[in-house]
């Protein structure tokens, strides 16, 4: 393919920022009816390239051209205007609005009299879902929809705009099976129009499945591009990583790790909130990492949040130790010996103006305070030593915690609920958004909790690390249990199968392992 | 990107900026009071500065309350209202002697301020509006417990809040000056005072740490009212009067302005009591350079707008693109 | 049509419910009031008493019309109780060159400072409580400062005198401004580019930069027309008097935001409609003139009994349209 043919060429890019270097003479070329793959670990530098080529940042050096053309867009807008759409992760939707207003936004078709036609927009915005096979009511707010339908709304929206370059960021994170079908019907219909696709996903399957070429990033370069019918998946793996093949494949098989026979530490029997969790029960021992999996939606984060006393729960129970906890409040969690660290740090964990220190005791407060006073001598040590024990990189106990690397902030969590010493740890996500060296490191610290008896119950969206890190893995589906995998029959293949709900829900043994 | 700390500034014009922007309330305030010493007649006198200092107590206590409800994120338009309720109960029970007469205006402020922590807190109304909702009727309420008339007051007693000295310091001042301290102590050492910047800092945060945040909200603008029953006392005191009408009236506008240029930001967080305590003392210098100097004290105010909004403009730090 | 699984359905339905409480509200309580004002007070609903009502809310109404583009926008002015009397007062200083410039002047002037807050409030990032809360204080001082703090009367001429007192089809002038201010209002909001524009800058700040709209510009049309507004009523109040008063709009602002909040634009942006601002202004107008009427009650009592009502109503609307967060 000549370099005519590219409707979209990056030359020599570089861009840096204070203290990091972004993107190191990243070139590469999109071409006319091409669906090219981007991928890259967190922090590779895929989302500042997105940003270059759409507007948001200029280049310190190298060039951009559309369309065979030198290109120099200062804002979104203009990338968009000239034909270059951009579909985010955080949908971008504006949650109050409705569909055909979202949609229509900033481009609202006006009747004669210049004032917006809203048959019209209810109209054409029906009739762009339906070529899409998307069905929705477009006039109700976009935020009382279902998330994966918000995602294929988006994705119509910034198709409709006349664009000859999509770029696609995380796009099927929210949707279901079907929906994924739905959107690569729309690619492909997308590349028999022309329009060069740039794909960013960590699903490597969809990879496979959708795109022709790949372009991976690491540190901020370009380590290789070309076909990918030609890069099998464990290569393309470890030239992401930057590590050898074989060690890849050391990891993708459970880890063996000495058995939890402890006591029941933490049973949980029939948690229902109106509408989910539905009726969910769970038991941990300790030393028990307990996997909770599930499609975005299917209620993990709410059941996480309803045991620990931050959801009001209209039945069910929960006991500690075989003790009931008083389900009003996270305090009262917190006094039976629960810990939660949320998934989202920065919306419902770090409190960014306070100080590391002041993150770090945050929930130890009650045990620090001296008629109301906080022990300073107290809370500096506890302080000291979980920033050791935990690694955290910070300028000093002083720096503001919002200041702080994701990965840091991570541990700073950590350290909060790990000072308390609580008999059973919840774990929202703890490895998302942070580097690989980082993600490593919680990861080992969670398998070292469980071996000094903790137990946990850990939510990973990534059927490899939670089937690696966990002893034992709970499928929500819809609120409800959908099933239950342990022992051999825990791996990636059977638990995608079950979260996917597909024919059977009896989990297979791998026929190929039993005959080998 | 975060706000710039003195960890990152590096030498020269940035750093001085940076310290501007922590400390300039002090600096204004020691600016200005050098030039009143040098240029005023009259205001290198003791006097005069005792004065000046019982003059700021009642924007000062007022906007101590303040400093811990916009910790929390929230706001208080009602502390003027709640000024004039306490102005309103203090004569009713001069009758029993004035220590009761005190006490229970006290006892109606907090159930005032109260009010509008169980609307925010439990009820979940927006600050701005709960407490509006007071400003309105608040003041309404009590010009009805003294149907609308001004009592005069001559209880001895209760005159010396204003009148008495403790070793030639005002007692007011001196009644200021331990607010300041407690309200310091409280917003700095305590465990309440973590409370309230984790509630105003992240309220998910500080609620899945099992924080008591409905309480906390409850108890900060309980304070406030507590702290505004105190300042209209005081004004109340002074004035000689019971007046619900003009006690208090318009005293928000410069109590929210003394803790904004004091350095606590609006959106939560952070406190700063010394700020705070810098902004109201500059407040009032700032008209009283004006009065003394015999220019119209309505530039003053003007002028004290103009200062908000610069304040508020370094305190945003530059804002790149 | 597939809305998904019954966490959806459920979630939508109960979003029709509360927008429904929310928007409709307080035209319920409004009329609820009106029925049993009318059958129980003998003096309400006639002409007089109703026109009477309609004028005194004419001028705050006036300013809730640019204070609903404010608050959707996610935005608050403080400043336009103080920017009435402002124009008020450049009403009196200006009407005596030529009468038209009393009304052009005080809306040209206070759009203008309007302009100023939107620079502040888009361009720099302040916070736009403060900006418009330093307008309050300084505004106020100026129109004392330009007023010499006195009255100006203005006996004349009857062409600016009829826009407080003249009549269009027997309403008096300023409420026909006001509810053409209205449907201004609510054609623009609802039906122009721009009123999408609004809606989706206080819904998500960040989306609509990225779908293109330009957010400064839209934040600083807001506040200018806020100020104009203000302006034009300070104008209509110093017709009205006769006189322009630098003391006259005080807590207008708070009433302004009272009505929009009854009305049910939310606080934190993004929703509204001028409609439900409107009939904020008439029920707390009504709620004023009820009251008055009553009798008995005191002014103070008054201030009470709004002060009441304002809470039980927001109470209501925010206990029923709260999202159960945790």
């Amino acid at each position: 393919m000549s370099e005519q043919d590219n409707i979209l060429e990056v030359r020599g890019v570089t861009k840096g920022f204070p203290g990091v270097l972004a993107l190191d003479d990243v070139s590469f070329g999109l071409g006319t009816g091409e669906v090219h793959a981007l991928v890259g670990e967190n922090g590779a530098g895929k989302s500042t390239l997105i940003k270059i080529v759409t507007g948001v940042h200029r280049p310190d050096e190298g060039e951009i051209f559309f369309a065979g053309e030198r290109v120099s867009f200062s804002s979104p807008r203009e990338a968009q205007e000239a034909g270059i759409s951009t579909i985010y992760q955080d949908t971008n939707l504006i949650s109050l609005r409705s569909v055909a207003q979202n949609i229509f936004l900033g481009r609202e078709p006006r009747n004669r009299f210049g004032l917006t036609d809203k048959a019209r927009m209810k109209r054409e915005a029906e009739e762009l879902l339906g070529r899409y096979g998307i069905e929705a009511d477009v006039t109700v707010p976009v935020r009382s929809l279902g998330v994966g339908v918000q995602q294929m709304v988006a994705v119509a929206k910034a198709v409709s705009l006349d664009a000859r370059v999509v770029i696609m960021d995380e796009p099927t994170s929210s949707l279901e099976a079907r929906e994924v079908e739905t959107l690569f019907g729309v690619i492909r219909q997308l590349r028999e129009d022309g329009v060069g696709v740039l794909y960013v996903s960590h699903r490597l399957e969809e990879l496979y499945e959708i795109c022709e070429r790949v372009i991976v990033m690491r540190d901020g370069k370009v380590v290789h591009t070309g076909d990918l019918e030609e890069l099998p998946r464990l290569e393309l793996i470890a030239t992401m990583l930057g590590r050898e093949a074989p060690e890849i494949e050391e990891r993708t098989t459970s880890s063996a790790r000495e058995n939890a026979t402890g006591e029941l530490v933490l049973e949980a029997r029939g948690l229902t909130t109106h509408h989910a969790p539905r009726d969910v029960s769970i038991e941990v021992h300790a030393g028990e990492v307990v996997g909770l999996s599930g499609l975005l939606g299917s209620g993990r984060t709410e059941t996480a949040k309803a045991m620990f006393g931050a959801r009001h729960l209209d039945s069910g129970s929960v006991s500690v130790d075989g003790e009931e906890v008083d389900p009003g409040s996270p305090a009262q969690a917190i006094k039976s010996g629960l810990a939660f660290v949320p998934e989202d740090r920065k919306a419902e964990g770090i409190i960014p103006e306070l100080s590391v220190r002041e993150n770090i005791v945050a929930a130890a407060l009650p045990r620090l305070s001296r008629a109301g006073f906080v022990s300073k001598k107290e809370q500096d040590e506890l302080v000291e030593r979980f920033m050791d024990r935990l690694g955290i990189k910070a300028s000093g106990p002083d720096q503001p915690a919002g200041e702080l690397s994701g990965g840091n902030q991570q541990k700073v969590m950590l350290a909060r609920w790990l000072c308390l010493e609580p008999k059973v740890l919840l774990l929202d996500e703890p490895t998302q958004g942070i580097d690989v060296g980082a993600k490593a490191e919680v990861q080992r610290l969670i398998s070292e909790l469980a071996q000094d008896g903790l137990g946990v119950v850990m939510i990973d969206s990534e059927p490899e690390e939670i089937v690696e890190g966990s002893d034992r893995v709970v499928v929500l589906r819809d609120g409800g249990v959908a099933g239950m995998l342990s022992g051999e029959e825990l791996t990636e293949q059977n638990l995608v199968r079950m979260i996917a709900g597909s024919e059977s829900s009896e989990p297979q043994n791998n026929e190929e392992d039993a005959d080998g | 990107m975060a706000r710039p700390t003195t960890a990152d500034a590096g030498p020269g014009g940035y750093a001085i900026l940076v310290r501007l922007r922590n400390n300039g309330v002090y600096v204004a305030l020691a600016l200005l009071v050098l030039f009143n010493l040098f240029f005023t007649t009259n205001f290198a006198t003791a006097g005069t500065i005792l004065g000046l200092l019982s003059q700021a107590t009642f924007v000062l206590l007022v906007a101590l309350g303040l400093t811990l409800v916009i910790g929390t994120g929230g706001i208080d338009l009602s502390v003027g209202a709640i000024m004039a309720i306490a102005s309103a109960v203090v004569p009713l029970y001069l009758g029993y002697s004035w220590p009761v007469a005190v006490i229970v205006a006290l006892i109606f402020c907090v159930l005032a301020g109260m009010l509008n922590g169980f609307l925010v807190a439990y009820v979940g109304m927006q600050p701005i509006v709960a407490t509006l909702a007071l400003f309105v009727g608040g003041r309404g309420f009590a010009q009805v417990l003294v149907n609308g008339q001004l009592q005069t007051i001559s209880d001895p007693g209760f005159l010396a809040l204003w009148r008495a000295t403790v070793f030639g310091v005002p007692m007011p001042v001196v009644v200021a000056a331990v607010a300041a301290l407690l309200v310091g102590l409280l917003a700095r050492q305590t465990t309440f005072g973590r409370y309230v910047l984790a509630v105003g800092g992240n309220r998910t945060a500080s609620y899945l740490s099992g924080h008591p945040v409905r309480v906390v909200l409850l108890a900060v603008y309980a304070i406030s009212g507590l702290l505004a029953g105190l300042a209209g006392i005081l004004a109340t005191a002074r004035l000689a009067a019971g007046d619900p009408a003009t006690i208090g009236l318009l005293i928000e506008l410069d109590a929210i302005a003394a803790v904004v240029i004091g350095g606590t930001p609006l959106s939560g967080g952070r406190m700063n009591v010394g700020g705070t305590v810098a902004g109201a003392i500059l407040m009032l210098v700032i008209s009283a350079t004006f009065v003394m100097n015999n220019i119209n004290p309505i530039y003053a105010q003007i002028l004290k707008a103009a200062i908000i909004v610069l304040a508020v403009y370094i305190q945003q730090g530059r804002r790149g693109s | 049509m597939a809305t998904g699984t019954t966490v959806e359905r459920d979630t939508l339905r109960r979003e029709r419910i509360f927008g429904a409480i929310q928007r409709r509200g307080a035209l319920a309580v409004l009329v609820a009031i009106v029925v049993v004002a009318g059958l129980t007070l003998d003096l309400f609903l006639t002409p007089r008493n109703i026109e009477d009502v309609l004028l005194h809310a004419s001028f705050v109404g006036l300013i809730s019309v640019g204070m609903t583009f404010v608050i959707i926008t996610g935005g608050i002015d403080l400043s336009v109780g103080s920017l009435v009397a402002l124009g008020g007062v450049l009403a009196g200083l200006s009407v005596g060159i030529s009468w038209p410039l009393g009304l052009l002047f005080p809306t040209l002037a206070c759009g203008l400072y309007g302009f100023l807050n939107g620079l502040l409030i888009a361009k720099a990032k302040l916070p736009a409580f403060i900006v418009t809360l330093a307008g309050l204080l300084g505004i106020r001082g100026l129109a004392l400062v330009l007023s010499g703090t006195l009255t100006i009367p203005i006996p004349g001429p009857p062409a600016f005198v009829w826009f407080g007192r003249g009549e269009i089809f027997g309403l008096d002038v300023p409420i026909v401004v006001m509810f053409g201010a209205f449907a201004v209002g609510a054609l623009v909001l609802n039906r122009s580019r721009y009123g999408e524009a609004v809606f989706a800058v206080g819904g998500s700040e960040e989306a609509a930069r990225l779908a293109g709209v330009r957010v400064d510009r839209v934040k600083i049309i807001a506040y200018t027309t806020s100020g104009a507004l203000a302006g034009l009523a300070g104008a209509l109040v110093a017709a009205w008097l006769s006189a322009g008063q630098p003391t006259v709009g005080q807590a207008w602002e708070l009433y302004a935001i009272a009505s929009v909040v009854l009305g049910g634009t939310l606080l934190t942006g993004g929703a509204g409609t001028m409609l439900g601002s409107l009939v904020g202004v008439l029920l707390f107008y009504t709620i004023q003139n009820v009251i008055n009427q009553v009798g008995t009650l005191t002014s103070y009592t008054q201030q009470l009994v709004t002060g009441i009502f304002l809470i039980v109503v927001v109470a209501a609307q925010t206990y029923l349209t709260r999202q159960r967060t945790y």
